[in-house]
């Protein structure tokens, strides 16, 4: 973790009310200096709310943050003047070429008119488009442009780059490259990175992770530490009564198993081992009223595990709409039941 | 994927940029990109500069030329076309200021507003510069419409092609910002269209770019006064009538003015009406994009 001693952005006690609703519930936090912070969590828990407020589009109901060394609500200018900003919808003018779009931000933000050149090559070469740069945006794929709009988040040297869901919508392969930029331009730039994501698999690649639901940080360390805080091995059975595997594992094996995404679930100590004695319980031969189990599987603690063991569910089911491809696909495994 | 990562930069050479604060020399930068934006996106949209000059000449040499032979007996031998040509100046441009106006809500709708809210600069130069950038867009889509004057019996005389291109400028950036302060309450391009036609058309129609403002009915006697087009498309009218040679029978019928209690406006006065009309509506387009969050 490369944090130095000052801290990037402050967070004390910040809420936001909508009305009725409270969407975020006084979470207090600190980012480092060059940190890569993550905020981690299902669609609805608060992320993009506490975002907005740090990059002063929203005004928080309570509380105090401050980003770059200014108040979000008192400095407003100075905060927008040391940040650079991808939305999780695109912001571009697709009728503008890259270029036009980089020149134009760079005015709007009054970057010295001889630096505007040499930045823009510099930000453009680090996403891999300068040979790109007369392109109409229009026609660029849903990856350039994310990239693209990274790099105009670059263009006027802020000290802190927000990234809202930066991978959303995008296939493993592009998400995987934006990452590789991602890092690079924090080692290059020295900057500080905050990010939202609801994908498990990229907290992996913060410094920090702090997971949030229902609008409160429920876990804040980093990914290493809260996997080995989990401990247990997850297994997973695909079995073809679901209810009636739960009660024999439960009442044959001492395991508390919950469902998950469709599957059977449960944590336990040395995995690998207890598939056998899983299997010799299961036996047709010796039980066979007991459910079928038609795969398993046996995983190490996952940032998943550590979000299930903070909040109870994972975060696919989390989300107000399930990831509902996968449902289907579990849906004819177990024969259309369900 | 196309694209694969460069070698790495010396971190050495990394270009680093300070943004200053806020100053009069920056908001200037803000006003000038943004209108710059304006440019070059019409620049770049061909079929947009084609497919507004349709309408104008649709007007023109197909209502103008087909009426011809019935308005002939109040025309005083003057063609129908001359008659209207300053009408249709005043069209072209209000439309396509119109359609300028109209981006801030295609920006909204495409998220690139967003990019410009959250600059650290004020909103009033966001909406000064889409205000000039749409007024010069209109401008030029008039210099075309202004170029075929020959074609209608009007000279190419110096003084008529620069009052007409200033008359039209003016005419331009009134309508720019009076779409802006619509526009920017609207959310979406289909009610935005739908307001647009309920006001621009009457307003056009009532204006009396297309029939001699006197001698009509009260009741759109009494709209026509009161429609800020009528001050546009009147000094326009005075102007083109200036430059072509007809009876003064022909001159009281065709380019009566604008009348209060039978004194007649001076064109110096109408052109205020629209100027200060103009800039009371960019003060209310400031107040209203600077309110929204």
């Amino acid at each position: 973790m490369s944090t130095t001693d000052t801290a990037a952005i402050t967070v004390a006690n910040l809420r936001k009310q909508f009305g009725e609703f409270e969407a975020v519930k006084g979470v207090s936090f600190e980012v480092g200096a060059g940190e890569v912070f993550g905020f981690l969590g299902p669609n609805g828990a608060g992320k993009s709310t506490t975002i907005n407020m740090l990059c002063t589009l929203l005004t928080p109901t309570s509380g105090r943050a401050r980003v770059a060394g200014h108040d979000v609500v008192a400095e407003r200018d100075d905060v927008r003047r040391n940040i650079g900003l991808v939305f999780q919808d695109p912001t571009l003018d697709g009728y503008l070429t890259a270029a036009q779009n980089l020149k134009l931000h760079a005015e709007l933000y009054g970057v010295p008119t001889k630096l505007v050149g040499p930045r823009m090559e510099q930000v453009l070469r680090m996403v891999g488009l300068w040979e790109r740069k007369d392109g109409q945006v229009m026609s660029f794929s849903g990856g350039m442009r994310r990239r693209l709009e990274i790099a105009r988040g670059l263009m006027h040297s802020p000290r802190v780059l927000f990234l809202d869901e930066p991978t959303i919508g995008l296939d493993p392969q592009t998400r995987r490259s934006i990452w590789t930029y991602i890092r690079q331009l924090q080692e290059r730039e020295e900057i500080t990175i905050f990010m939202t994501t609801h994908y498990m698999d990229e907290a992996e690649w913060c410094d920090r992770i702090a997971i949030m639901d229902q609008g409160q940080i429920v876990a804040l360390d980093t990914p290493e530490r809260l996997k080995a805080g989990v401990g247990a091995d997850r297994v997973t059975l695909q079995t073809d009564d679901n209810d009636a595997a739960i009660a024999a594992l439960r009442e044959r094996l001492g395991v508390q198993a919950q469902i998950a995404e469709g599957a059977v679930t449960f944590r336990i100590q040395a995995g690998e081992q207890f598939v056998p004695r899983l299997f010799a319980e299961f036996d047709p031969a010796r039980n066979p009223d007991l459910p079928a189990i038609s795969s398993v599987s046996v995983s190490r603690p996952t940032l998943d595990d550590v979000f299930m063991s903070f909040t109870g569910s994972t975060i696919r089911d989390a989300e107000e709409d399930p990831s509902k491809l996968r449902n289907r696909v579990m849906m004819q495994m177990m024969g259309g039941r369900r | 994927m196309t694209a694969t990562a460069d070698p790495p930069l010396d971190p050495t050479e990394v270009v680093r940029v300070h943004v200053p604060h806020r100053s009069a020399r920056s908001e200037l930068r803000a006003i000038k990109i943004v209108w710059r934006r304006e440019l070059i996106r019409f620049v770049n949209d061909r079929m947009r500069i084609v497919t507004s000059l349709v309408q104008p000449f649709l007007f023109l040499f197909v209502l103008g030329g087909g009426l011809q032979r019935l308005a002939s007996a109040g025309t005083h031998g003057v063609n129908l076309k001359t008659f209207i040509y300053p009408g249709i100046l005043c069209m072209t441009v209000m439309f396509t200021a119109m359609f300028s106006a109209a981006s801030i809500v295609w920006d909204r709708e495409f998220g690139f507003l967003r990019e410009m809210m959250v600059a650290p600069v004020r909103r009033s130069s966001i909406v000064i510069g889409k205000c000039l950038g749409g007024a010069t867009v209109a401008g030029a889509q008039g210099v075309i419409v202004l170029a075929i004057a020959g074609l209608v019996g009007v000279p190419y005389a110096p003084g008529l092609i620069f009052g007409a291109l200033g008359l039209l400028l003016l005419l331009a950036f009134a309508i720019t910002a009076f779409g802006l302060s619509v526009a920017i309450r609207i959310k979406q391009m289909q009610s935005f269209m739908g307001v647009m036609q309920m006001i621009v058309m009457p307003m056009y129609f009532i204006s009396g770019a297309l029939f001699p403002s006197s001698g009509l009915p009260t009741w759109l006697t009494v709209l026509n006064r009161v429609d800020p087009l009528a001050y546009a498309v009147d000094p326009m009218r005075r102007l083109v009538f200036a430059h072509i040679d007809i009876s003064a029978a022909a001159r009281r019928a065709l380019d009566p003015g604008i009348h209060w209690w039978g004194w007649r406006m001076p064109a110096v006065l109408e052109i205020c009406v629209v100027l200060l009309l103009g800039l009371g509506l960019l003060a209310v387009a400031i107040w209203e994009f600077s309110a929204t969050e």
